[in-house]
């Protein structure tokens, strides 16, 4: 059982979404950065789909009423136990009742907690993300709020034996693992760079409207959420923007609105839109997109076939790359 | 972009970023093209396509969802999928049509945008009201948010551009127009159409077998109560 003490802004239960339901109207959800979440779980020893709290800008502090092994990953942030900072990217074992304070996220939007065994909540529709609009998932379709009890799945695995022998022999609240893994996006920097590639109604645009989305540094607006971020950035033509037949958008899909500001659209948008798809982002990119933040900087580069290729490439052997160098470190733990 | 290439019963294919693709077969919503996409859709999910994460049908086509794969694969995958809606017939649903009767309560708090309609079309908001309701509907898709559907055979008289800026919160239940469509709201949501309406029909039930309760291909007819009765007011469902 895991305890919320107290809840943050925005904290919910998320896995890697619903699939297979888009013609139903129903979202992906899920984490909004599931690289981070997938790298949490594994470290943790978890499948990596298995579920794990979400929380944005600012974390919760819960407590643990067995022993887990935890691990944080997503946007940098501060994380303590009795004041004891508690590091990210890794393994850390806590004894039974202690109670973990996440608090700002100081790089990036959100973060992620993964804990051995996963978190047990009833799925709905074949996943426990948490689809706050449509009011299903997670624990009773909602963020989470002070007194909350969160029912975790068995986490006595072969893994991290060893971790918390230690843990326990040091008779401290918690052991971090004396290894880690490299943050999965790199969020240093004033601009964020987004590879993109057209989107299916960009022909139907004017040029030169086109041109402005195009060649703009863009800054996201205080109205973004996991449904989709809004930009205010450079003045687009006032040309009238054509109205498209409503056909399907995706996480990541950028929308020209009427008024001529671009949305992103994240892991809760909706299934399907009217206004035009000007871009796709790459799956590459998509994790780092939604740990934008509003105030933060964007630039869109439009790249071509090839050059997505490659980018997928590199992610997905990172990826993999992670996957292996994680399960033979679990291993001797 | 790839350019678009016509396959030879006329659905066009191009590919939407590196998630998925995009077909289509008409230009203009209507009754055939709908049938037509429902074939296709029919015959994606027959197919089971191990490179195809799912099918998102729409008016005028389909947008399919593809693993993440090397893009030789996703090549393959694209000439599959080709040769899989080349060979789908023009059938669709509507032998299993269902006739659905919504109560909606139009105008005042519960259609907000009723007199923002009528000053556009010209119309008074009696013969809004009348035209919308006089109209029998036909469920092209399932999409946007859990159960919401998208209605073919709006009253061309009704047509009205969508909002410019979208709107932070439709309440849930409301019946909007936007552009040549019309749909209910199944969950308070942002949106870009105009309200002119709203029914305490659940469209959607999350734990139910059949989650939407209405599906592709049937009827819709909308029914004017006063507000004072639509929480109460059912909803009639019977066969074509």
């Amino acid at each position: 059982m895991l305890e919320v003490l107290a809840p943050g802004p925005l904290t919910t239960v998320q896995d890697l979404g619903r699939s297979g339901l888009r013609a139903l109207g129903v979202p992906v959800a899920g984490a909004a950065d599931a690289d981070a979440l997938r790298v949490a779980n594994l470290l943790v020893g978890n499948p990596e789909g298995a579920a794990g709290l979400e929380f944005t800008l600012n974390g919760p502090t819960l407590r643990f009423d067995g022993p887990r092994i935890i691990a944080l990953a997503g946007g940098e942030l501060e994380a303590s136990i009795d004041g004891w900072v508690v590091p990210m990217w890794r393994p850390v074992a806590l004894a039974a009742g202690v109670e973990l304070k996440l608090s700002r996220v100081l790089r990036g939007a959100r973060g992620y907690l993964a804990v051995s065994g996963g978190i047990n909540t009833k799925p709905v529709m074949g996943s426990r993300s948490t689809d706050l609009r449509c009011g299903f998932g997670g624990l009773h379709g909602r963020a989470l709020r002070a007194g909350d009890r969160l029912p975790l799945g068995r986490g006595e695995s072969a893994r991290g034996r060893s971790l918390r022998r230690r843990r326990a022999e040091s008779r401290q609240p918690f052991m971090p693992a004396n290894w880690w893994v490299a943050a999965t996006h790199d969020l240093r920097g004033d601009v964020a760079w987004l590879h993109v590639l057209p989107g299916p109604d960009i022909a139907a645009l004017d040029p030169r409207v086109l041109r402005t989305l195009r060649s703009g540094t863009w800054i996201v607006s205080n109205s973004s959420d996991r449904m989709g971020l809004r930009f205010e950035g450079p003045e687009v033509p006032r040309v009238p923007v054509p109205e498209q037949i409503s056909a399907a958008v995706l996480p990541g899909t950028v929308q020209l609105t009427p008024d001529g500001s671009p949305i992103l659209l994240g892991v809760d948008a909706q299934t399907t839109g009217g206004y035009p798809r000007v871009a796709q982002v790459l799956r590459a990119d998509l994790g780092r997109a939604m740990q934008l933040k509003p105030g933060d900087k964007v630039r869109p580069v439009l790249v071509d076939e090839d050059a997505a290729e490659g980018l997928r490439r590199v992610r997905a052997s990172e990826l993999e790359r992670m996957r292996f160098a994680i399960a033979s470190r679990l291993a001797e733990e | 972009m790839a350019p678009a290439k016509a396959t030879s019963n006329g659905w066009r294919i191009e590919r939407h970023g590196d998630v998925a693709l995009e077909l289509r077969c008409a230009d203009a919503i209507s009754p055939a093209a709908s049938a037509r996409v429902h074939a296709a859709m029919a015959a994606l999910q027959a197919a089971a396509l191990p490179a195809v994460e799912e099918v998102v049908p729409g008016y005028v086509g389909l947008t399919v969802l593809l693993r993440e794969l090397p893009r030789g694969e996703r090549e393959r995958a694209e000439a599959e999928v080709r040769r899989v809606v080349v060979a789908a017939g023009e059938g669709g649903p509507e032998s299993r049509a269902r006739i659905v009767r919504v109560p909606v309560a139009y105008g005042g708090a519960a259609g907000p945008d009723l007199g923002f309609v009528a000053e556009r079309t010209g119309l008074s908001a009696e013969t809004v009201i009348a035209r919308h309701a006089a109209a029998e509907y036909r469920v092209a898709f399932i999409g946007f948010l859990p159960g919401f559907p998208y209605l073919m055979g709006l009253d061309p008289a009704l047509h009205v551009p969508r909002r410019a800026t979208p709107r932070t919160r439709v309440p849930a239940g409301s019946v909007a127009i936007g552009g040549a469509q019309t749909g209910i709201y199944p969950v308070a949501s942002p949106g870009g159409w105009h309200v002119i309406g709203r029914t305490a029909i659940r469209l959607f039930d999350p734990a139910a077998a059949q989650p939407s309760l209405l599906r592709a291909g049937d009827r819709v007819r909308f029914v004017p109560v006063p507000v004072g009765e639509v929480d109460a007011a059912a909803i009639e469902v019977s066969d074509a």
